[in-house]
């Protein structure tokens, strides 16, 4: 009787079957790093936008609060984007020729919005709200990062479920007085946690429910 | 067994609906919305529309506010969010934004200025004036007439005779004060 399979056959299968766990350890590798990375949490990505607006110039440089141009960040749940109308209170006068501003003034002439691409977004399933973070002490550093030094703006952390539990467990050594909310260089005390203990008492914080599900899926 | 086969074929059919819940189909602030022209998801209200608590804000318009600290205070803090950047801190019309070409706002530490009213400030913000815009959409009634105040208090500020102020305030060699009036708001 002839036999089935030829001598090599043997070596064959042994390559063929330490190919297929390479791959296996590779694909989970993959997997678990492309979930980790920034190409997924769009961490520290800055998309391209229609007008290269820069923070450091206008916040950094001229000082200029964030509420000026995201009025809404106090009192809703979201910070909101300033409308034209709010580049023009200063552009109507200034660097009126630039062509870098050219789409703003479009947008004014024509009373169509700048179309700026999203540099955030968590997805739909997780609930935020800037409001109650801005009124418990909350900086927006904490969250966006040195704002005021992005030439163009980024994302500055990875904002995955981990980021926002780390702080709902142990909120008071990260916490400041609201007034120093949109202070990009407050400097803590030496014992923050005791500054942040008063301020959980005075801003009423309830921490003990902070990490339940319902609070971010709702 | 036949009970194991449907649950199987159960599981397998809850497991064909796939929703995405990443992005589900509701719309978000910022999101294109296709069933609008505009694809605008804040559409704006209808004419004739009264919103929730408009009638409360056109009522904090016409009714100046009692003076307490604590409107000086909130009235402080908008002043130096929306107001300082071109009027400067003091009001003296020396804002960042002027000082980089922006047209110089008149000082607020003028005779004409100081004859007028909280409520003249309250309509300059509300309507703007001449190149300077109307800042009715940022700021909420009740707080233009905070700002008011307090522009109102910077004035009498830059006026007051130094022995007048209070020890703990008192500066050492004090500066002869530029008037005599104490015309209080
Ligand atoms: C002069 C107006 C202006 C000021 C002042 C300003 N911003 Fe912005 N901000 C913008 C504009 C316009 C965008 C949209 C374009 C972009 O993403 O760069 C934006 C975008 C952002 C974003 C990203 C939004 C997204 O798409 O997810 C964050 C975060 C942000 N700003 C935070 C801040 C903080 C914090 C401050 C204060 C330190 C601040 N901004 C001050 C105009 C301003
Ligand atoms: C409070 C006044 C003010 C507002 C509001 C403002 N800008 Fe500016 N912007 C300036 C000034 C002043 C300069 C010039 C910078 C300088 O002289 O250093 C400038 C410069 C710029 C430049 C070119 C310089 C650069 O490299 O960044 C762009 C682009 C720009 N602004 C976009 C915007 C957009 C878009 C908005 C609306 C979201 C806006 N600005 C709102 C004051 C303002
Ligand atoms: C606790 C974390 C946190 C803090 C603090 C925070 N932000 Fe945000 N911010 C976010 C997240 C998360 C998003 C994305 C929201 C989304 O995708 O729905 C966001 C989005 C934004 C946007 C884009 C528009 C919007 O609302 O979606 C702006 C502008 C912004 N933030 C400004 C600010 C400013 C100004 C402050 C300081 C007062 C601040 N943020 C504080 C987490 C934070
Ligand atoms: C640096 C600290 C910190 C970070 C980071 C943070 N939070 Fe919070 N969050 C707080 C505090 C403090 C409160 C206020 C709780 C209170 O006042 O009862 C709060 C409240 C909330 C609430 C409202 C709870 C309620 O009772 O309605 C939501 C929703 C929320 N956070 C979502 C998030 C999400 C989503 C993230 C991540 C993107 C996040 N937070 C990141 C500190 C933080
Ligand atoms: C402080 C807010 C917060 C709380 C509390 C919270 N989550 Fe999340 N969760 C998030 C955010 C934000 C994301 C999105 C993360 C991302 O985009 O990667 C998320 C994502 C998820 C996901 C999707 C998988 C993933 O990691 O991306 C699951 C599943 C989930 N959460 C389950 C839970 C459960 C179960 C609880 C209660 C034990 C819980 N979450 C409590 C904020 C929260
Ligand atoms: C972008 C710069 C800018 C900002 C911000 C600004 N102003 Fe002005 N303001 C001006 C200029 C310029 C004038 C002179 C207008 C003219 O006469 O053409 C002016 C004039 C005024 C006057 C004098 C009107 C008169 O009778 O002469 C008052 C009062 C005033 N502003 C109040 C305010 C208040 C209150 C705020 C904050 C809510 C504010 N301004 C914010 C630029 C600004």
């Amino acid at each position: 009787m002839s036999r089935i399979f030829r001598k090599s056959a043997d070596t064959w299968l042994r390559v063929i079957m330490l190919l297929a766990a390479v791959a296996l350890v590779a694909g989970v590798g993959l997997l678990v790093a492309g979930a980790a990375s920034n190409v997924t949490t769009r961490e520290n990505i800055a998309p391209v936008q229609p007008v290269p607006f820069s923070h450091r110039h206008h916040v950094g440089g001229l000082g200029i609060d964030c509420r000026y141009c995201h009025a809404a960040v106090e009192v809703s749940a979201s910070a909101g984007l300033p409308p034209t109308e709010t580049c023009m209170t200063c552009h109507s006068q200034l660097w009126t020729d630039a062509d870098l501003l050219a789409p703003v003034r479009q947008s004014w002439a024509e009373r169509t919005p700048i179309h700026w691409a999203r540099v955030h977004n968590l997805p739909d399933f997780a609930y935020f709200d800037h409001s109650i973070h801005v009124s418990s002490g909350v900086g927006c550093v904490e969250c966006h990062g040195n704002v005021d030094e992005m030439p163009l703006t980024r994302q500055a952390e990875n904002l995955r479920m981990r980021f926002c539990i780390d702080c709902h467990d142990d909120p008071a050594p990260r916490l400041r007085p609201r007034e120093a909310v949109f202070d990009m260089d407050w400097t803590p005390p030496p014992d923050r946690r005791a500054l942040g203990e008063r301020l959980v008492e005075r801003y009423g914080i309830d921490t003990d429910d902070l990490t339940h599900c319902y609070i971010c899926h709702r | 067994m036949t009970r194991l086969g449907l649950l199987i074929l159960a599981i397998l059919l809850v497991a064909a609906c796939e929703q995405e819940m990443n992005e589900q189909p509701k719309y978000e602030v910022y999101e294109t919305a296709d069933l609008f022209p505009d694809g605008i998801v804040n559409q704006k209200p209808q004419p004739g529309t009264i919103a929730l608590g408009d009638l409360e804000r056109r009522a904090a318009l016409d009714e100046r506010p009692p003076l307490t600290p604590a409107l000086l205070q909130r009235g402080r803090e908008r002043f130096d969010i929306y107001c300082a950047p071109c009027h400067g801190a003091a009001g003296y019309g020396d804002g960042m934004i002027a000082r980089r070409g922006f047209p110089d706002p008149p000082s607020y530490h003028t005779d004409r200025l100081r004859a007028r009213p909280a409520r003249y400030f309250v309509q300059v913000i509300t309507q703007g004036v001449g190149d300077m815009y109307s800042y009715a959409t940022r700021v909420e009634p009740a707080d233009r007439w905070a700002i008011a105040a307090y522009i109102k208090a910077l004035q009498l500020s830059q006026r007051v005779k130094a022995d007048r102020l209070p020890p703990d305030v008192k500066p050492a060699a004090a500066p002869a004060s530029p008037t005599d009036g104490e015309d209080g708001p």
